[in-house]
């Protein structure tokens, strides 16, 4: 249909017009309007208590002993079985997180604004490897390294980034693309490239001399600091696409360990969801697919946009995780992906493909079609909350989402079937 | 037939006498095979019937004209 | 129990590595494995999970573990060659993306954005969509699929002439463009005669009897065999003309069809009056309602058009006629629909009465009839609905060529062997077997071999099989018809 295609041409075009720039870090409370006392922000699509996986109530637990909000962990599950607490998207606030995803109002948050529509999105910063509140950690450890990214991290970050001025993210990504990054389950470049820009500032406004190396010390043993950049990134580009009427491309794609859920922009703000697939994937020693907890994270924004398993050809090791190829099936990941795509992103391109552009802008109706469905890379979580990460690998988009989405964007054209 | 007319994208058409034939290939694998032998440049397509065989989405999604 | 090795100075991708240990981990006896670098993060992961010993321990961070636990000894020492086996091995380097091959013609045109042509042959209920696919990027395209409705085929090609494109087909078996084989085609010299053919084994009796008698095709543009119906208008058959007038390599132009709708016959014989270049117009079973225009000469069947073209008669088989057995009845199990409708126009002719499943003019349609002449084109779509083509399939044809070996009532089997690309590798030869262990007393035996010297088959080897099998092989269908007569009468 003619006026589908339009849209789409429209949506892709916002998609890739973008121009991500990091500008400040600031208490969630503060950048985030209507982000108050009780409100806890969780990834995934709305999901109450009773429904909640391990992991996830261990982190909302976890953060209301943090925000003062319950006097211990009983006390918080408690509080949050009573009703205490307001859970609601991380996404209905231009907000995303990483597994567990947990956004309350004293955290830190990263502020990036799309400087083409004006919009603004935000992450907390990545706790770092082992066990986070990210994979439902909530114990004393857990909580005193948020303290720490208040209190010191955060600001810090906060003052650097003010001094340096806005920091453009879109020639990062491009750079790590050719670097080996997905900017998923691989990051590392695009960290450390960050760090470089970050590093100057960070000592300029720094007047603690341990405090800084804590902090350079943080940021560079943690090879996925940039994944919560790349997912701000993700967010702020796809939100001025929403909305478009009679547009069949995907503006979110999130998990919250039960439910897996998009959104279209020709179908409105609708949730449509279904349970989330369990990620196929190498784990750690010791560890089997019995322990993993199911597929969590407000992540997938990254393939939203082109990246992570979309861009598998940039990242040929990564395909190892599927353990079922050698590392040259990376491009058929990113070609299949093309199939279900409304187009490739000029400036993200894959050396390994010719210069092709990341495929970008996932079109509801041929994932239907083809039955091809996204493909996302995925840490992988203890089922316990707390554990930690186990393993890593691919999972797939629910075919379900896909095919309920296009019957309610069909009903919303009035289109009979 | 007028060359002046336009496909989607801008696209002029194709003319199909007046240069070797790239032809894609959608259906029995054999006849890409038999143009690869010959020497014309095919790609075949591992077409599958949409919407995974299912009438209702295939129909729906005819409609929506992808 | 435990056993850990180290490899000093060795570096690998984590990912490669936890790769491996998995593949040490499914080895016979083996618990469980890990082999990471021996950073002290590492060593205690592998700690936790029971995997670390003394010498593991003592790893550095520039250092590979390769840790496992095992139920005895054997197993362990077993498992332990094979992890260095994996860790040694020659990495190789793989051609990438070759073996991706995309699953929607989207897909492909991005990867071949310079396409100019779409072959479809995918199930009827699916082929329009498709080929409206490739005309809406700007690609010529055949459709070889039949079953495909009447109203989506004249969509498809209104939309196509809109584009200044044309749709062969649906049902179009035979295409050769610039010498390149579409679908079912024949190795044919190139040279400066030009093919428009609703049918696709008439494209293919005709240029081969017209290569075989030593001229060139410079292209054979299948349309369809419902083009030239009064729904369709002739649109892909006026497109071909106008095509082949244009082009410098062609010198002459053959029409074959069926009797087309009268006012398409009269849209196609003034259109084919304007061209400069000669046309023979062949409407098999069928004649010319008004007078032709001066470049256009008229042929009645398939033979006589090669005829008209090559400025000579054909060739006829010159051997002798077995005896005649007694049957009365001809019965005729043909792959090419043409080549049905041609042998019923020469019977006809003659004066008999025909039946068949695909009736010209004049001949009955086939129903309980058994006492009659019968000449059944299998390909007919009936025929076809889920069931491979008898050309990809000749077995296809063993039943009612069973049937007819036995029927004392017939007289004479009449075949056609068709060979050319895309079609079945040795059709003589699963003829010939499937005629193996007939009785003195069957029928007589009849075909004609569509093909040339140049087809994967080699019409001379595959002519050779049918005579060393006791079958009489014609130079061309309307021979084989006419041996046919011969042996009933």
């Amino acid at each position: 249909m003619e006026m589908i295609e339009k849209a789409n041409a429209e949506a892709l075009r916002r998609l890739l017009a973008g121009d991500p720039v990091l500008v400040d870090v600031v208490p969630a409370g503060e950048a985030i309007e209507g982000l108050g006392k009780h409100h806890i922000l969780h990834a995934g699509p709305p999901i109450s208590w009773e429904r909640m996986c391990g992991p996830l109530r261990g982190a909302i637990t976890g953060i209301a002993v943090f925000e003062g909000w319950a006097n211990d962990l009983q006390d918080g599950a408690a509080k949050a079985h009573a009703g205490a607490f307001r859970f609601e998207p991380n996404h209905d606030y231009g907000a995303v997180g990483p597994m567990t995803g947990m956004t309350t109002e004293s955290q830190p948050v990263l502020v990036v604004e799309n400087r083409a529509f004006g919009n603004r999105a935000y992450c907390t910063i990545n706790e770092g490897l082992g066990k986070v509140m990210r994979f439902g950690g909530n114990d004393a450890e857990v909580l005193a390294r948020l303290a720490w990214l208040r209190d010191t991290l955060g600001p810090a970050l906060g003052r650097a980034i003010r001094e340096i001025g806005p920091i453009p993210l879109k020639p990062i990504i491009a750079r790590g693309l050719a670097m080996g990054d997905e900017m998923h389950q691989r990051n590392v470049a695009c960290s450390s490239l960050l760090l470089r820009i970050l590093a100057p500032s960070l000592a300029r406004t720094s007047e603690d001399c341990e405090a800084l190396a804590r902090c350079l010390d943080f940021i560079g043993k943690n090879d996925q600091f940039f994944l919560n950049v790349a997912m701000t990134v993700g967010k702020a580009l796809t939100d001025p696409a929403r909305g478009i009427e009679g547009a069949s491309l995907v503006t979110a794609m999130c998990r919250n360990g039960t439910d897996f859920g998009i959104r279209v922009c020709g179908a409105g703000d609708t949730w449509f969801t279904a349970p989330v697939e369990m990620p196929v994937g190498l784990y750690f020693p010791g560890f089997t697919a019995n322990d993993a907890n199911p597929d969590m994270g407000d992540s997938a924004i990254v393939e939203t946009v082109g990246l992570g398993a979309f861009a598998m050809a940039a990242a040929p090791s990564v395909v190892g995780f599927i353990g079922a190829g050698p590392a040259s099936e990376a491009a058929r990941f990113t070609r299949s992906m093309g199939e279900i795509t409304a187009g490739n992103n000029p400036e993200w391109t894959i050396p390994m493909l010719d210069g092709l552009g990341v495929p970008t802008g996932i079109d509801i109706r041929l994932v239907v079609e083809t039955g091809i469905v996204p493909n996302i890379n995925t840490g992988i979580a203890h089922r316990q909350p707390g554990m930690g990460q186990v393993g890593a690998g691919v999972v797939k988009a629910p075919m379900a989402c896909f095919t309920q989405a296009l019957e309610g964007f069909a009903a919303k054209l009035g289109v009979d079937y | 037939m007028a060359a002046e007319h336009k496909t989607t994208d801008g696209k002029m058409p194709a003319s199909l006498l007046g240069q070797p034939l790239r032809v894609i290939n959608v259906g029995l694998e054999r006849f890409a095979e038999v143009l690869a032998a010959h020497g014309t440049t095919v790609q075949h397509v591992q077409w599958a019937p949409p919407a995974g065989g299912d009438a209702r989405l295939a129909d729906l999604l005819s409609k929506l004209g992808s | 129990m435990i056993r850990n090795e180290i490899r000093k100075g060795f570096y690998l991708d984590s990912v490669a590595l936890m790769r491996a240990a998995r593949a040490i981990a499914a080895l016979p006896g083996i618990e469980d494995a890990g082999m990471m670098i021996g950073t002290p993060a590492n060593k205690e992961i592998l700690r936790e999970a029971g995997l670390l010993d003394e010498a593991g321990a003592q790893a550095g961070p520039g250092d590979l573990v390769i840790a496992l636990r095992a139920r005895n000894p054997a197993a362990a020492a077993a498992a332990m060659l094979e992890a260095r086996r994996l860790l040694d091995r020659p990495r190789r380097v793989e051609a990438g993306d070759a073996s991706w091959q995309p699953r929607t013609l989207r897909a492909a045109v991005q990867q071949m954005p310079d396409a100019n042509f779409a072959l479809v042959s995918v199930p009827g209920d699916f082929a329009a969509a498709e080929a409206r696919k490739g005309l809406r990027r700007g690609l010529n395209v055949m459709i070889f699929s039949d079953n495909v409705p009447l109203a989506e085929e004249v969509a498809l090609k209104r939309e196509a002439r809109d584009r200044g494109l044309i749709v062969m087909g649906p049902d179009c078996g035979t295409a050769v463009i610039g010498g390149a084989p579409l679908a079912f085609a024949n190795s044919l010299p190139r040279g400066d005669v030009g093919i428009v053919g609703a049918s696709g084994t008439g494209i293919q009796e005709v240029s081969c009897l017209i290569a075989n008698g030593g001229r060139g095709i410079s292209h054979a543009i299948g349309t369809g065999g419902r083009d030239l119906s009064a729904e369709v208008g002739g649109i892909s058959t006026l497109a071909a003309i106008d095509l082949l007038d244009k082009d410098a390599a062609t010198q002459e132009v053959v029409l074959i069809s069926k009797p087309p709708a009268p006012e398409v016959t009269r849209q196609v014989l003034a259109r084919a009056g304007r061209s400069s270049k000669p046309f023979t117009v062949c409407l098999v079973g069928g004649k010319p309602e008004s007078a032709l225009p001066a470049n256009v000469r008229f042929a009645g069947t398939l033979a006589e058009a090669a005829e008209v073209v090559l400025g000579r008669k054909l060739g006829t088989y010159q051997g002798a006629l077995p005896k005649p057995t007694g049957g009365q009845l001809i019965r005729g199990l043909f792959c090419g629909g043409t080549l049905c409708s041609e042998a019923q126009l020469i019977l006809q002719r003659s004066g008999l009465d025909v039946v068949s499943n695909a009736p010209i003019h004049g001949t009955e349609r086939l129903g309980a009839q058994r006492d009659a002449h019968i000449l059944i084109d299998l390909g007919d779509d009936r025929f076809t609905r889920g069931r491979p083509h008898p050309m990809i399939e000749p077995a296809t044809r063993d039943v009612p060529l069973g049937e007819a070996l036995v029927d004392t009532a017939v007289g004479v089997v009449m075949l056609d062997v068709i060979l050319g690309w895309g079609i079945h590798p040795d059709p003589a030869g699963q003829l010939a077997r499937a005629l193996g262990g007939r009785s003195a007393a069957a029928p007589v035996i009849v075909a004609s071999v569509i093909g040339t010297e140049a087809d994967p088959q080699v019409r001379s080897s595959q002519v050779r099989k049918l005579t060393d099998a006791g079958i009489i092989v014609a130079p061309s269908n309307a021979n084989a018809t006419e041996i046919a007569l011969q042996c009933v009468r």
